[in-house]
């Protein structure tokens, strides 16, 4: 909320000296923003609806009991696949660890899933291609599932 | 018709929902109660951050931007990124579109790879509540490698990917 406030308080301030300054480009500035917008908004009404139905679906006890204490190289690999499906906010991903964790979901397997869960994301790899071409958008999501993988054997190390 | 084809999975969604709804209320109307919250915080925070990148594409000269974000930026492209990245708030696909108008005002794709990285690490808005949930160990250590992993990544697709095949799609999308 506090963030929201203090991005609304420098875009408005940038905005009013960019209009003062030359209201033309500002009005090309706001009609880019505009379009850039209604880019994503398909996607991200999709990909909000589609973490609302895992959510309630796959409730964080089930999650838990299946990357429990207990599960392993086989929890870790269930983390990468769930956490790889799409990109979810870090808004939603640390509290969602957080109850994981509280409903016995191990440590190690819940950094493997939220760090995959932020940049990992198969349902909007179209989009991605679409944007920075297929080289580069494959590229880069094996390389987060790398980082990911090699965070939890970190933390798995270090902290347990 | 367009229009209408981009909502195509938001709309079988719907109907999933729907079939849902008939069959348990309770999950439907969780479902609804998630979405409806995480939908509405979006709204709350995309406007501001597209406002400003669309400010950014109409001021920033093409050569400024380059000098914090090009190839030879140095140690100023690695902190102007990290505060881009890291101010911002939202899924890591409201960056694609950001990186875009990096790229094509002449960001390096070294930094652009940095940039999405570090925005899929570290968001300023929520590091207090990853600390609080996992402790200062855990987040120091999820900041620290990603970062450094990231940047190293960077430097490997600056290697391996010419700017070429990226600004093709960019031209074609733009």
């Amino acid at each position: 909320m506090i963030s929201g406030i203090i991005l609304y308080t420098i875009a408005t301030i940038y905005l009013g000296i960019s209009f003062i300054k030359d209201k033309y480009k500002t009005k090309a500035a706001i009609l880019s923003s505009w379009k850039m917008f209604r880019n994503v908004l398909p996607d991200l009404l999709a990909i909000m609806l589609f973490i609302g139905l895992a959510l309630s679906l796959f409730t964080p006890t089930l999650i838990s009991s299946i990357i429990g204490e207990t599960s392993g190289l086989l929890g870790i690999i269930y983390s990468t696949i769930i956490g790889s499906i799409a990109l979810v906010p870090s808004f939603i991903v640390f509290p969602l660890g957080h109850t994981l964790i509280q409903n016995g979901a191990a440590l190690q397997q819940v950094a493997v899933l939220m760090s995959t869960m932020m940049s990992v994301g198969l349902v909007t790899l179209s989009m991605e291609q679409k944007t920075f071409g297929r080289r580069f958008a494959y590229a880069r999501n094996i390389s987060a599932i790398i980082m990911s993988l090699l965070f939890g054997l970190i933390i798995g190390v270090v902290m347990t | 018709m367009t229009k209408l084809k981009e909502y195509r999975f938001f709309f079988i969604l719907l109907l999933g929902l729907l079939i849902i709804a008939f069959i348990n209320h309770s999950i439907a109307l969780k479902t609804i109660q998630i979405t409806g919250k995480s939908i509405l915080d979006m709204l709350f925070l995309l406007p501001p951050i597209f406002i400003l990148v669309g400010l950014l594409d109409q001021w920033v000269k093409k050569e400024s931007l380059i000098r914090y974000m090009g190839e030879k930026s140095g140690i100023y492209g690695v902190f102007f990124t990290l505060l881009l990245a890291t101010v911002a708030a939202g899924p890591l696909y409201i960056a694609f579109p950001i990186a875009v108008v990096l790229l094509k005002k002449g960001a390096s794709v070294r930094y652009i790879v940095f940039f999405l990285g570090a925005w899929s690490t570290v968001k300023l808005p929520v590091i207090v509540y990853e600390i609080t949930s996992f402790g200062y160990k855990f987040t120091l250590i999820h900041i620290f490698f990603g970062l450094v992993f990231y940047y190293l990544t960077g430097i490997l697709f600056e290697k391996l990917m010419t700017n070429k095949n990226l600004k093709y799609d960019i031209k074609k999308k733009v």
